[in-house]
């Protein structure tokens, strides 16, 4: 099960913050600074886990991969397997590449609502449900044309809308 | 308080504006952040949901990655997700899974709004809804929308299937009795050819197993099957983990399984799936040797593979398998050793683990020496953790591992000097606990203790106080062992202690007290053998300890002659002559005079007692050391009388103390215990207690140095560095010896401990890994010749103190309910009332799963007996409804009915199927119920 799915920069700015069970939020940002304080201190080139269970207790482990200038993070418990939430972090970071060509920091933070959809193709409940990223794909763009297309027809009525959406 | 105009709607602020005011504000970030949500709080009250949506997507974003509080909005988050617009509902979804919590109040208010999404034809809505209720649901919702996920279990769009089946893992665990109506259908997903369903029921399985495994082995055939067919890493990934879990309960299924994992292990080019093959082979297969070789095989190629992440997986997977294999390490030591120096801190850490996990008795010293050297070279925080490592290991289960206590007292005399140790207060612990518990290593221990006492240098180094107070307190408790008492008293009076935190300084003031005692008692007892006059005959009886030490002290006062030629320049004299101690003497009032006025009372009061002290045998041993050895003579007497009562009262030997020994004293009649005392404090408020009584040790000089022998006592007790408690108890041991069980003094047994030998040649260690590699490869073979020629001294163990919790790990939840829901349908069950009922509460159906444990051998064996005609369908070739049909006993018959009137018809074949294999391994004789036969 994957407890947790965070994005920050290298400042240590939250970029974005997924956690599975209800945290309060002053937890989250604590858990949050907890990470970030470990992954500064990193050099490049060493592994890419750090030891979680100082910082979300018994059963936790953390990968991270460091893209330019953010840090993703996946904390997630024994039921996963280590380098498979390596390779989903991969999925998620290709995924953003593919949506926002040739992802970065900006587009992260200026597209609040389409990364966390991409991350909720992908990620259900703390289950990984899609691990394909042209899948991932296929279902974000349903889903923003699904937006748009409620949004612009505010007038129609309900019924209508309704059928538009189907 | 009133609403927002139309113009405030007009021109409300997008999250787009709401982000890009926030990156324009370097310093007011707080200030803008508390701005917009005072015009949140406006316009989430707009009666037009497209600004209450807006406004409440802000406050998600704000509360996501500002973390401010949103749970004022929880109720316009339910008015947003009323809207019929998809993208309202996207934002009041995503703002309820981000704040609602069990004790949310408008909670009970969403049960609709999810299923009427639910039964949306829109798969987007159905899956935002089921993404809600995988986070937020409750018992209530759960239960109130079990047929609802149920429905979309077998729903036809993949996307929304998939996740029904995901969201099956919260409903299960907030209300097990969904069990009964979704299980089957969980079960049928098993066989669903498409990868991404089977993938999440699978996921779902092994997130189930985790909790109680044994309830699953029944689905083995199934997992069995996915585990040879599947070809999608992520499937194979969670059926090795199902089995890694199902395979220590049941060896046959193992046995099965294992064949199987080491082909995927020699055939898969995917690392994550490589690594999880090693994995279950080494923690659940690992009494299978060859499988395990083939598992260490590929952890070597792991182990010297470019990549940091295998490497560290590598090393992990090795220390699982040290636990049972610990030739698996030996084999791979070279690069285990090499890993110390890595640059990545997880692959140190981990594999200094593993090197802990080869110590042995007879490796220990080797280790211990390889690693400190590490630990020298090693920035601070790696080197506290070898020390560390070095520290617990050495010390576990009372130092079970150290045979030569010499060696092991200097190694930590030796790591306290390393330059980034920090770990004076676990040196500290075991210098003392090693000298209360090891009778033979004090001589050595006091040496190590010396060492540390006269380096100045050391005094500055604030991490070391700890293991300065243990070295001073050892030295003052053991000096008898001392082969210079004098140079010790310099070192514990030296300047530089100014620099220890008072209490530390009390102790330094208080073995120096000590030290001093016994240099004076040694100076006069060699008068007194000289001159025979003296009465060395009338010792009180209970000083028989101090008996045992005069050989000593005529041992060590030799030696000391020999060590002041060899540190002639620290000490002035070290044979104890009149001139020395009169040195000795002058300069305890030159130290201590200052400390008088000392702020902190403990070193005050100690700096007093010792004073007095020395008032008191000063004046006597100055005209003594003038006038002749006749004319003194009465009052040498006295002195020596003074001397050796403060000596008698030190030379008691301090145990450690059993926790349990309060208990073992039996209450003595006519003393209640439980009685108020409250109104006693009362009568005698203003009665000093007469604390002399309760420490008489029956001397003529009571009188006049009552106080001073009652306060001496109390602080040496207080200076055993243990708790209050213990020295309470002490005290009482002292008082009512008769009480104790002997168990506590063995130490004071047999003392015919050879001399130490010169404690482990080492010779130098060279730094470069290589050496240390050979080095410790001579380690790891075991020697099982004893190396040292002496038996391993006595360790003085308390019964209960030292035994360790035993961690109680027997997993509870096997009588949870869910396990019981699970069971009930695994294995058949016959009185099961519907489901549907809201009134069924959870409690009463955990009573029913255990009813059923007890009850279902008994079902068995009707149920084989209905299935004895077609027990060729057990390779469940033949699916057909007919025959499925026939096999049921009506009693499942009429649950079936209940439990999914429901469900549709033409689902019964598939359910049936899986049921019937489920009920297969009934057969098997009722203890061992629940694997299916074909799997042997």
């Amino acid at each position: 099960m994957i407890k947790a799915v965070m994005v920050m920069n290298t400042q240590g700015k939250t970029r974005l913050a997924k956690f599975y069970e209800y945290l309060p939020v002053e937890k989250q940002q604590e858990l949050i600074r907890g990470v970030f304080a470990v992954l500064c201190s990193r050099a490049e080139n060493v592994s890419n886990f750090i030891d979680a269970e100082s910082i979300f207790g018994l059963d936790s482990r953390l990968v991270y991969k460091h893209f330019a200038t953010l840090y993703f993070v996946f904390v997630f418990d024994s039921s996963e397997n280590e380098l498979a939430v390596l390779d989903l972090i991969q999925v998620f970071v290709e995924t953003l590449d593919r949506c926002f060509k040739n992802v970065c920091e900006l587009d992260v933070v200026f597209n609040y609502s389409k990364v966390h959809t991409i991350l909720d193709v992908m990620i259900f409940g703390g289950q990984v449900v899609e691990t394909s990223s042209s899948e991932i794909m296929k279902a974000v763009e349903e889903i923003s044309k699904l937006e748009a297309a409620s949004n612009s027809i505010a007038l129609i009525p309900k019924s209508a809308s309704g059928w538009r959406s189907r | 308080m009133s609403g927002p105009s139309l113009m405030d709607s007009l021109f409300q602020r997008s999250l787009e504006d709401l982000i890009k005011g926030l990156r324009q504000q370097l310093i007011g970030e707080q200030a803008f952040i508390s701005k917009s949500l005072e015009e949140i709080r406006k316009e989430i009250k707009s009666t037009d949901l497209s600004t209450k949506s807006t406004a409440l997507l802000k406050l998600s974003y704000l509360s996501n990655l500002h973390f401010q509080d949103m749970s004022f909005a929880a109720f316009p988050a339910l008015e947003v997700l009323s809207s019929p617009r998809f993208s309202h509902k996207k934002i009041a979804y995503h703002a309820i899974s981000l704040s609602f919590h069990d004790s949310t109040p408008v909670l009970l208010l969403i049960t609709n709004h999810l299923r009427k999404d639910l039964n949306s034809t829109n798969e987007f809505e159905v899956s935002l809804s089921l993404q809600c209720l995988s986070r937020i649901a409750n018992v209530d919702l759960a239960r109130d929308l079990t047929p609802e996920v149920f429905a979309l279990l077998s729903s036809n769009k993949l996307y929304v299937r998939k996740r029904a089946v995901a969201v099956v893992l919260r409903v299960f665990e907030k209300y097990p009795d969904s069990v009964r109506v979704c299980f089957k259908r969980l079960v049928e997903n098993l066989e669903n050819s498409d990868p991404q369903v089977l993938s999440a029921v699978v996921g779902v399985f092994s997130e189930l197993a985790c909790k109680d495994a044994r309830s699953y082995l029944p689905l083995a055939p199934e997992f069995y099957k996915i585990l040879v067919d599947s070809k999608n890493n992520w499937i194979s990934i969670k059926v090795l983990k199902i089995f890694s879990k199902l395979a220590p309960l049941e060896p046959r299924l193992a046995k099965r399984v294992v064949e199987p994992i080491c082909d995927l292990m020699r055939d898969t080019g995917a690392k994550s799936l490589l690594f999880e093959c090693i994995r279950t082979v080494v923690t659940s297969l690992s009494e299978y040797e060859s499988a395990v070789r083939l598992a260490v095989g590929k952890v070597r190629e792991f182990l010297e593979d470019e990549d940091p992440n295998l490497k560290y997986l590598g090393l992990q997977a090795l220390r699982i398998v040290a636990e049972k294999h610990l030739w698996a390490v030996s084999e791979n030591k070279e690069v285990v050793i090499k890993s110390l120096s890595d640059a990545d801190p997880n692959i140190k850490v981990e594999s200094l683990r593993l090197v802990m996990a080869m110590v042995s008795e007879h490796n220990v010293s080797e280790i211990s020496r390889v690693l400190v050297n590490y630990a020298i070279k090693s920035d601070p925080v790696f080197c506290n953790e070898i020390l560390g490592s070095i520290l617990s290991t050495c010390s576990r289960n009372l130092y079970e591992i150290i045979v030569d206590f010499d060696w092991y007292v200097s190694l930590l005399g030796e790591m306290s000097r390393i330059p980034h140790c920090q770990m004076g207060d676990e040196i500290e612990n075991q210098l003392i606990d090693i000298g209360l518990r090891v009778k033979d290593v004090r001589p050595e221990l006091v040496r190590v203790a010396r060492d540390l006492l006269i380096d100045p240098a050391l005094l500055g180094n604030s991490f070391l106080h700890g293991v300065l107070s243990a070295a001073a307190w050892a030295s003052g408790e053991y000096v008898e062992f001392s082969r210079n008492p004098l140079e010790l008293m310099e070192a514990l009076l030296q300047p530089r202690t100014s620099l220890l935190p008072p209490p530390i300084r009390a102790i330094y003031i208080q073995s120096a007290f000590k030290v001093l005692v016994f240099c004076l008692h040694t100076c006069f007892m060699r008068g007194k053998s000289i001159a025979p006059s003296a009465s060395l005959d009338n010792l009180p009886a209970g000083v028989s300890a101090s008996a045992s030490y005069e050989s000593f002290d005529d041992f060590s006062v030799e030696n000391g002659a020999d060590a002041a030629v060899v540190h002639g320049q620290t000490c002035a004299s070290a044979p104890i002559t009149k001139e020395s101690i009169v040195n000795i003497l002058n300069l305890v009032e030159f130290a201590l005079g200052p400390l008088l006025g000392s702020h902190d009372v403990e070193v005050q009061e100690r700096a007093r007692n010792l004073l007095g002290f020395v008032d008191l045998t000063k004046p006597e041993i100055l005209t003594s050391s003038i006038h002749g050895k006749r004319d003194s003579e009465g009052k040498r007497v006295e002195t020596s009388k003074i001397i050796k009562l403060m000596h008698d009262a030190f030379s008691k030997e301090l145990g450690p103390v059993s926790l349990s020994a309060q208990g073992k004293v039996s209450l003595p009649d006519g003393l209640v215990l439980k009685e108020n005392l409250g109104d006693l404090e009362m009568v005698c408020g203003d009665i000093e207690p007469p604390s002399s009584n309760s420490f008489s040790f029956g001397s003529p000089f009571e009188e006049e140095k009552d106080g001073l022998s009652f306060s001496n006592l109390q602080i040496k007790e207080d200076n055993e560095q243990s708790n209050e408690s213990t020295s309470l108890l002490a005290a009482h041991r002292k008082r009512h010896g008769l009480y104790y069980l002997s168990s506590g003094k063995s130490e004071m047994i047999s003392n015919d401990y050879p001399p130490a030998n010169d404690h482990m040649s080492q010779g130098d260690i060279n730094d470069n890994a290589d050496d240390l590699v050979k080095l410790t490869a001579e380690s790891l073979i075991p020697k099982r010749k004893p190396k040292h020629g002496k038996p391993r001294p006595v360790v003085v163990k308390l019964d209960e103190v030292d035994e360790k919790p035993v961690a109680m790990k027997q997993p509870e939840s096997r009588d949870d309910s869910l396990s019981g829901a699970v069971r009930d349908v695994l294995f058949g069950s016959e009185d099961i009332p519907p489901t549907s009922s809201q009134s069924n509460l959870s409690n009463s159906s955990k009573r029913k799963g255990k009813e059923k444990q007890h009850t279902y051998p008994h079902i068995e064996s009707k149920e084989s007996a209905a299935g004895d005609g077609n027990s060729s369908s057990r390779r469940r070739k033949d699916r057909s409804q007919g025959k499925e049909r026939r096999r049921r006993s009506p009693r499942k018959n009429d649950e079936e009915r209940k439990d999914a009137d429901q469900k549709e018809k033409k689902k019964s074949s598939g359910r049936h199927k899986s049921r019937q294999r489920a009920e297969e391994p009934l057969k098997v004789p009722a203890q061992t119920p629940v694997i299916p036969d074909f799997l042997l």
